[in-house]
């Protein structure tokens, strides 16, 4: 079998005293979609954090196409990694945010050039060119000269996710990719999204669009205070939930 | 399924004539101003210990012409240390690092902590404390080394006094502006893989000169007049001019008048140019000058209408 595209393994993260994740196992293969639900607080946003060190974990590990993310493994000892070494590792995992994150100051065009442009020194361009294709993808051809102020929840949150293709990421993380969004954009942004699996990206989504996970996913994971209380084919678990816990969050949100 | 038609729009109804709201007040505020200001244009034509003519006489003479330019020197050279400095300083406070954070708190601490006058005299007599200036290997040969007194003559330590002191204040306010930044922004650009540098320098920096750019527009006007603290090392510029040769003629109201109108119009300007600098800045938000979301004008009240 193929390396795990993600492959967490007891992972615990604490802020200050309150134990966040306590012990995490979760494993995604590429190619596979796998979306996180739980309740609020559940640690579901914390631990896709986690993926790509924009959280540092306490324990346990955490491996992107087996690699160890944020240390390096010497001698039987954990190295902490330097900060370029860790903004090496996260060129290739794209990340959309709730709050879309858009840079205000620049156009949707600019937004999808940045990275290319700055961190490898693309041509200005080969860039734009690559930027106009990846927004004509999520539909937004003739948005490019737009600032994000000027556009739609939906439409930003589609920028964003043409911004963290343009490194050409192995995987996607998606943290609560709808939730900021009026309920009439919802459906654009699962769409672009539904495409980009299509396509055989790896993704992982934490999400409250239970239609989507179970329509789009290959696996669910149900998360409550830190832990992984129920895992499985999407279908499955969101039909015949095994867990008491699962099924009074499901009966609340579905 | 066929689509119902939308219904035709009826005829549509007059749009409202309503008497808007009047304001007595604000036309006997005008009355009361418009007397005042007549009043004042009056004595100021009148009174003749204004002395118009001297005013004229001495607007461009060549001393005041000297003065103004070491004012201009001063602050563009000052502030263009205090700002680069001000940015270093910043960035090193907001550093992960211990010892960058400690050594700008440091420096902070002690140019803001005393007085500038103190700083510039300082400088100028750095040669009493250290008459030789060398480099080298600490404890070691010396490579060179240079008179303190050649080194820094008087025009030098009026920049090193005032702009390293206004690098301590720029600081503070550089860091409140980084500070202003949307921590998501800097997420956003790490999950892109960009580094802290450019991160900081692409991402952060530009939307934080919002938020910068307003204070440092008064600190710049300000400095424009704290040039004249330079008098205390004997050095000279627009006010102290003015104030050598009213010390002689005895016209002190005329001349004050001449350096008054040199620094209005200087301030007027650099006002100008913040407007441009800000609008530059502050592309891509709608809220462009500070202040617009809280006193909206009536295009701006209506575009947001049309919006939400």
């Amino acid at each position: 079998m193929s390396v795990p595209m993600v492959e967490a393994t007891e992972v615990h993260k604490s802020f200050g005293r309150v134990e966040v994740l306590r012990g995490i196992d979760f494993v995604v293969q590429p190619g596979e979609v796998a979306c996180i639900i739980g309740p609020s607080g559940s640690g579901k946003s914390t631990f896709l954090r986690c993926i790509n060190h924009l959280e540092r974990i306490d324990a346990g590990q955490m491996r992107v196409n087996g690699e160890l993310i944020g240390y390096r493994e010497a001698g039987g000892r954990l190295y902490e990694l330097r900060e370029s070494e860790v903004a090496r590792q996260r060129r290739d995992i794209g990340m959309v945010f709730q709050r879309f994150n858009l840079f205000p100051h620049m156009t949707a065009a600019e937004n999808v050039m940045e990275a290319p442009r700055t961190v490898r020194r693309e041509q200005r361009q080969s860039a734009r060119k690559r930027a106009v294709q990846l927004l004509e993808r999520v539909g937004l051809a003739e948005k490019c000269d737009s600032y994000p102020g000027q556009l739609s929840g939906g439409q930003q949150q589609r920028v964003a996710i043409a911004r963290a293709l343009a490194m050409e990421p192995r995987l996607m993380l998606f943290d609560e990719p709808t939730s900021a969004l009026d309920p009439e954009l919802v459906g654009e942004v699962l769409d672009v999204m539904r495409g980009l699996a299509r396509d055989g990206m790896t993704m992982v989504v934490v999400t409250h669009e239970m239609g989507f996970a179970r329509e789009v996913g290959d696996s669910l994971v149900f998360m409550d205070e830190g832990r992984v209380v129920e895992a499985g084919n999407p279908r499955e678990v969101l039909t015949d939930p095994k867990h008491e816990r699962t099924r009074s969050f499901l009966s609340k949100v579905l | 399924m066929a689509a119902e038609p939308l219904p035709l729009e009826k005829e549509r109804p007059k749009p409202i004539e309503a008497v808007p709201v009047r304001h007595p007040g604000r036309w006997l505020a005008v009355a009361v101003l418009a007397v005042l200001a007549a009043m004042f244009v009056n004595t100021v034509i009148t009174n003749d210990n204004f002395r118009w003519p001297i005013v004229a006489q001495y607007l461009f003479s060549p001393p005041i012409l000297n003065g103004l330019q070491n004012t201009l020197i001063l602050t563009v050279l000052s502030m263009l240390i205090g700002i680069v400095g001000g940015v270093a300083l910043a960035v090193m406070r907001l550093s992960p690092n211990p010892v960058l954070s400690g050594v700008s708190a440091v420096y902070i601490w002690l140019f803001r902590g005393t007085p500038l006058i103190a700083q510039l005299l300082f400088w100028n007599f750095l040669a009493a404390l250290y008459p030789r200036l060398s480099l080298g290997i600490p404890f070691g040969p010396e490579f060179v080394s240079f008179d303190t007194n050649q080194l820094i003559n008087q025009f030098a330590a009026c920049l090193l006094g005032l702009g390293l002191n206004e690098a301590a204040y720029m600081a503070e306010i550089v860091r409140g502006g980084l500070q202003s930044v949307d921590q998501g922004q800097s997420e956003a650009a790490g999950a892109l893989g960009m580094s802290r540098a450019q991160t900081l320098r692409r991402i952060v920096l530009p939307q934080a000169m919002r938020v910068i750019i307003p204070p440092t527009g008064n600190e710049t006007i300000s400095m424009l007049k704290t040039t004249s603290l330079v008098v205390v090392i004997g050095y000279f510029e627009l006010l102290t001019s003015a104030q050598r040769i009213y010390s002689v003629n005895f016209q002190t109201i005329p001349l004050l008048i001449v350096v008054a109108i040199w620094y209005l119009a200087l301030t007027s300007l650099l006002s100008v140019g913040q407007y441009y600098v800000e609008r530059y800045y502050g592309r891509g938000t709608n809220r462009g000058q500070t202040g617009a979301r809280l006193f909206p004008r009536r295009d701006q009240q209506q575009a947001a209408g049309a919006h939400g």
